[in-house]
């Protein structure tokens, strides 16, 4: 029942914010708090397949382009006619449109998990920075391929996608990936997570399943990525390759590994951080990158855990609910 | 078939060129296990040096090989000083944290260096003056080589026997070798350590710079995010051969230049910069430790 109330405590909180925000920010901070939303889904997404588990991918803006191309054509082909029948037989455009574009979100968010498994598969056989390369191959395949087919509009970019994102589905898809990401932390899949980004051989000898937790970990992180891609597809109705280059992977990562691997509030801080940063550097003009670029070298330099990581890498700080699950300290929600 | 020969030319010069990149990737991960992102905007910087050392110099209103020789080895010395600075002011600082935290050093380091680049020379195309005129020499059956791509092959061949015979045959070499394969055994024989890093970063930058050079000589538009895919491309090519082996570098550079080219010459030149990442893809599907490189069992 507590569930339940807290529960439509939240869509309450978050349909009154969805309202109210329009209305007293203006558009400009209206945006940047948009694109901190979807950078959160991004990195906390990622931090499941790094953070977690320890497998180094760096083509995460492959998965989130995969997303927003499927849900942006689901969309496009499908979603539109459907929202427009449901509004025909009277009902309010604002559901109409949000069921079409949780349709649509699904959608790419179930084609960019395929797109992970795929690439999971070779996590079996390759480790580290070997993994590493081939996400990144992945990444850039996935970007040459959407600018050779023509369906998708190409180099060309592709229009008139319906502007169906509001904060409220930001804030569903935020609050998904992190209590997901939490909730897994503290049950025995998440455990096995962390055994294999500990130590991969101990894990197996432990009888933890690690291809299947590694596979896992990459379908589940490339379903939010997708999710995050179609939140934006949706949010700038217009989509274009070079939105999905590697500079795209390499921030999300620099978001996971400044925020501290493994931690997800990390992610969701040095998510909102690195986003709004280079907005607020905008004065600065053409120093804006290079003042960015620098601070992440500083960050890292004198703060190479990460801002919420306490320990190194190897043992990076856990979310607080992840402590030892000791049973007597339990007690429900 | 002589479009065949001739396009197996053009990718034996543009592969000689990832080669040289790829050698700098190589060397770095073979002694730090670090994928130096930043190298690639070495190579960028390499021919912006070589740009304002032809302008000093005056070689474009007197084109003479000492001028461009001179040229090239401004570049190669600006490029070698950048890389030690960035060693030391950067990766060093971050080496005993995890490599993640180094990586991201690393990227750190190539948005700084585009970014300072586009802030110092500007975001717009610059021209590599010609230093030394373009000619074409006919090998016979409608083939034909350009002196350019003639000194480019010539150049990157010299370099690389030089780059070998330090590492086989002098003292720093035999250094570099034993750090690579040990850090603290090395050091226990005596060798600094921190100074046979130096010397890597400061060898990988210069041919680096080298690469820049060459490749400006021939394709002259030059920008300061120029070094983004040739650096990705040329770190694929030293995965392809086996990474932290020197002639793999090599020959994964040439492997790509020639699947590169033809893939342009026989399919569709839009699918130029996914033949690498395909290439990658199946090497390390099929032979993970690269062509050349030998695999290592996993101690427990």
């Amino acid at each position: 029942m507590a569930r339940l109330l807290r529960a439509v405590a939240v869509l309450a909180v978050l349909v009154g914010l969805d309202l109210a925000l329009p209305r007293f920010l203006n558009p400009y901070y209206l945006r940047v708090l948009m694109l901190c939303g979807i950078s959160v889904i991004l990195a906390v997404s990622l931090n499941l397949i790094n953070g977690f588990t320890g497998q180094f991918s760096i083509g995460h803006a492959g998965f989130m382009a995969v997303g927003a191309y499927g849900s942006a054509m689901v969309s496009l082909h499908v979603g539109q006619h459907w929202a427009a029948a449901l509004a025909g037989v009277g009902i309010p455009a604002v559901i109409a449109q949000g069921a079409a574009l949780l349709v649509a979100l699904l959608a790419g968010g179930a084609l960019a998990g395929i797109a992970g498994y795929l690439v999971g598969l070779p996590s079996l056989r390759l480790r580290g920075d070997y993994l590493a390369i081939v996400t990144l191959g992945f990444g850039e395949i996935i970007r040459v391929l959407i600018t050779n087919i023509e369906a998708v509009g190409a180099a060309r970019g592709l229009p008139g996608i319906p502007p169906w994102t509001t904060f409220f589905w930001v804030g569903i898809g935020m609050l998904a990936v992190i209590v997901l990401s939490l909730r897994l932390a503290n049950s025995t899949h998440g455990r096995a997570l962390f055994a294999i980004r500990d130590d991969e051989v101990a894990a197996e000898a432990l009888g933890v399943d690690t291809t299947r937790y590694k596979v896992l970990a990459f379908v589940l992180g490339s379903f939010f990525a997708g999710i995050a891609g179609g939140l934006f597809a949706h949010y700038n109705a217009y989509l274009h390759p070079n939105s999905f280059t590697f500079i795209k992977s390499i921030e999300v990562i620099a978001m996971v590994v400044l925020g501290g691997l493994g931690s997800v509030s990390g992610s969701v801080l040095a998510a909102i951080v690195l986003t709004i940063l280079p907005e607020a550097l905008r004065s600065a003009q053409e120093w804006r990158m290079v003042i960015y670029s620098l601070m992440l070298i500083i960050l890292m330099v004198t703060r190479p855990q990460g801002l919420m990581g306490s320990r190194e890498f190897r043992w990076p700080w856990r979310h607080r609910p992840a402590a030892p699950p000791a049973p007597a300290a339990g007690g429900g929600a | 078939m002589s479009e065949f020969l001739q396009q197996l030319i053009n990718g034996v010069t543009l592969g000689c060129v990832y080669a040289l990149i790829a050698l700098g990737y190589t060397m770095v991960y073979g002694i730090l296990r670090l994928i130096n992102f930043a190298h690639g905007d070495v190579y960028m910087l390499g021919a912006f040096f070589g740009l304002y050392a032809a302008r000093w110099l005056g070689a474009q209103t007197h084109p003479n090989p000492a001028s461009a020789l001179a040229v090239l080895l401004i570049a190669m010395a600006g490029c070698g000083l950048v890389g030690l600075i960035i060693e030391r002011a950067a990766y060093k600082p971050v080496r005993q944290s995890s490599r993640l935290a180094a990586l991201i050093t690393a990227i750190g380091v190539s948005l700084l260096l585009e970014n300072g680049g586009r802030l110092v020379f500007g975001a717009d195309p610059k021209f590599f003056p010609q230093i030394i005129p373009a000619t074409n020499i006919a090998l016979g059956g409608g083939v034909t080589i350009s002196n350019q791509q003639l000194i480019i092959l010539g150049v990157s061949i010299a370099l690389m026997i030089v780059l070998r015979v330090i590492v086989l045959y002098t003292r720093v070499g035999k250094a570099m070798r034993a750090v690579s394969h040990n850090h603290t055994a090395a050091a226990m024989m005596g060798i600094s350590v921190d100074r046979i890093i130096s010397v890597t970063f400061v060898f990988g930058s210069m041919l680096a710079a080298a690469a820049g050079v060459l490749v400006a000589l021939e394709n002259p538009k030059i920008e300061p995010y120029m070094g983004i895919l040739p650096g990705l491309k040329a770190f694929v090519a030293a995965v392809l051969g086996g990474i932290g082996n020197i002639p793999g570098a090599v020959l994964g550079g040439l492997v790509m230049g020639i699947a590169e080219v033809m893939v342009v010459g026989y399919v569709s030149p839009t699918y130029r910069d996914a033949i690498a990442f395909v290439l990658l893809i199946v090497i390390l599907l099929v032979r993970p430790a690269g062509i050349l490189g030998t695999a290592t069992a996993e101690k427990v």
